[in-house]
């Protein structure tokens, strides 16, 4: 298998060109054999469907529907993705066989993608609480806890998280780091091509400054594969797609918020005797629907 | 340029002498197999040992791949079938004087004589960048060192660059795609048809081949249909040299007019592309226009718009503006 592509240049250094494309198809079949693996690990456990129990009367402070995401961060959300999945097919697609156009719609779905990057970062700083988003000790103690109880249905129930699950976290911050190791050297490489903002300069930087550039870019891109394909399988599995919902309607119900969050670390907005209430009601309904009807 | 080396690396050569056998060899060695026609293109690569194949099927022995028949009025050609035998066909030069022309215009006659359609079509491109085995775009790598600050680009493209700024070589190319030719691909799957235009391909839509040739893939004939049968032709090669060389820039044009007016045409133009560029809009300008001066003029200017020149080939503009010229005004 190609890991790297190397060549030796002009001046008969041996340079960097880039990753090897077997990477990429590597990327797809490992991507494939995790959801056709995970698929048969629920099956064998048993799925993760929980008894749904109606809420007790000291939950009445808390709305129906509670607001999980704003309509800007579902925006953010879905014209990032529909400029990640272009940025893929644009990206793979054509070194797995199906040749297009796919320069101008690449460099054009980064820029989307930098822009709406760009959108959630001053949302999230000016408008959002940016704090949920911050790992501690406890999320990383929730993280292994669920992940026990995935493994072990006998294991005693996780606590619940904040507004984000431990694995939201996770895969957030490592989409980030990924994505921004592409984005930055995207706009690098755009420099070599000839675009309405400048004339292509592949003398930038030096062979070698360029090879990894692309080497950061391709490994940045192979590794998204692997993390979209994950993010949508679970997406559309039946016992997340509550959260996948909130990200189309804004909202998730009752049910859901009392099942799956603390209403001491995810304020909704009730009064503390209220959330106190809702606490003990949770504890009532405990684990309640995990899986939409 | 490269230095051209005595001996060439070792290979497996097959020989087959049916379709079928080059294909299924085609379709065993994959990547590793090289389709050999007149051997023109592959010497050079092998001698420069910058394409090292594993394997080489010589097509030279496959009968079925040779010759021209008639397809009512139109024709069809065998991909091994030698630009000589082409240029000479009485039925050829009757009914497609273009490809006659073309087809003359190659090389030498001793290279038009080992020369065949098919390999002259499939032919790579001429970069001497990329011919030398540096790691450029089309060699899979990640660069252009002919559109470099200093790079020596007289020769390279105007139009359709993407990164690669090499051009197609071929003479008879544009000359196919003006007589709306198909191109017949065979592979283990079975055969599909190419339209000229689609099959040659530029680094937009893939940097590292000319054609919509894959691995595995065999151009077995071209078929010319009756449609430009006996229609004015205008074909012209501008080279360095007239005794021998690759185009700088070539015209191929297919007109019918009535009453001093173009009322079909087909212009294209090769050497300032990675593909023969079909030009649509100088089309639609000159049908149903009077075939006089001033439509000449008009669709010169026309030709070039969204033309970039490189560092040393802005001639190529005023080039092709008067090729294109004097294909509309060979309408009157």
């Amino acid at each position: 298998m190609e890991v790297l592509r190397r060549a030796a240049n002009p001046w008969g250094q041996e340079v960097l060109i880039g990753i090897g494309w077997d990477l990429v198809w590597l990327a797809v079949v490992a991507s494939a054999a995790f959801v056709v693996g995970h698929m048969v690990w629920v099956r064998l456990r048993g799925g993760f469907t929980h008894e749904a129990s109606e809420p007790g009367p000291g939950s009445s402070g808390l709305p129906e529907r509670v607001e999980r995401h704003s309509f800007a961060a579902r925006a953010f959300h879905w014209v990032m993705s529909a400029a990640m999945l272009v940025l893929l097919v644009t990206a793979f697609v054509p070194v797995l066989g199906l040749q297009f156009p796919w320069v101008t719609l690449h460099w054009v779905a980064g820029l989307a993608l930098l822009a709406t990057v760009l959108w959630h970062i001053v949302h999230s700083i000016g408008w959002q609480d940016l704090g949920s988003m911050w790992v501690s000790a406890r999320d990383v103690r929730e993280g292994f806890a669920e992940l026990r109880q995935s493994l072990d249905p006998k294991a005693p129930p996780a606590p619940r998280a904040g507004k984000y699950p431990f694995d939201h976290k996770l895969y957030h911050h490592v989409v980030v780091v990924v994505s921004f190791g592409a984005i930055a050297t995207g706009l690098l490489m755009m420099l070599r091509i000839d675009t309405p903002f400048w004339d292509r300069n592949t003398y930038l930087l030096s062979d070698a400054a360029w090879g990894w550039t692309y080497l950061v870019h391709g490994l940045s891109g192979v590794s998204l594969i692997g993390l979209v394909a994950g993010h949508i399988y679970f997406a559309i599995r039946p016992e997340k797609r509550w959260i996948t919902w909130s990200m189309v309607r804004g909202w998730i119900d009752r049910e859901h918020y009392l099942a799956h969050h603390d209403p001491e670390r995810w304020n909704v907005g009730v009064d503390a005797g209220a959330r106190r209430g809702a606490g003990a009601i949770a504890d009532a309904v405990a684990r309640a629907p995990d899986q939409d009807a | 340029m490269a230095t051209i080396r005595d001996m060439m690396p070792a290979f497996e050569l097959f020989q087959p002498a049916t379709v079928e056998d080059a294909v299924a060899l085609l379709a065993e060695h994959g990547r590793e197999a090289w389709a050999l026609a007149g051997g023109l293109d592959s010497m050079d690569w092998f001698k420069d040992r910058i394409k090292r194949p594993r394997v080489v099927i010589d097509l030279g022995g496959i009968p079925d791949l040779t010759g021209i028949q008639e397809r009512g009025e139109g024709l069809d050609i065998g991909a091994m079938t030698s630009l000589s035998a082409v240029a000479a066909d009485e039925r050829v030069r009757s009914r497609f004087q273009l490809l006659a022309d073309a087809a003359s215009q190659v090389a030498t006659p001793q290279i038009r004589n080992q020369g065949t359609l098919g390999g002259n079509v499939s032919q790579d491109t001429r970069c001497w960048y990329y011919r030398s085995g540096w790691p450029c775009y089309r060699a899979g790598g990640n660069t252009c060192y002919a559109s470099a600050p200093q790079a020596m680009n007289r020769e390279h493209c105007i139009l359709g660059a993407s990164r690669c700024v090499a051009v197609n070589p071929s003479d008879t190319a544009p000359a196919l795609v003006a007589l709306d030719a198909t191109m017949d691909v065979r592979n283990r799957r079975g055969t599909r048809t190419v339209a000229a235009e689609d099959y040659f391909v530029g680094p937009a839509i893939d940097i590292t081949r000319m054609t919509a040739l894959k691995p595995g893939d065999l151009l077995t004939s071209i078929r010319v249909p009756a449609d430009w049968a006996g229609a004015r032709f205008y074909f012209e090669k501008v080279r360095d040299r007239g005794s021998w060389d690759f185009a700088l820039v070539t015209v191929a044009a297919a007109f019918r007019t009535a009453g001093g007016r173009i009322d079909q045409a087909r212009v294209v133009v090769n050497g300032v592309a990675a593909y023969p560029v079909r030009l649509h809009d100088v089309e639609r300008l000159v049908t149903g226009a009077p075939a006089s001066e001033e439509t000449a003029q008009a669709a010169g200017d026309l030709a070039v718009q969204g033309a970039r020149p490189l560092k040393y080939n802005g001639y190529k503009l005023a080039l092709m503006r008067n090729l294109v010229r004097r294909a509309v005004r060979s309408a009157a």
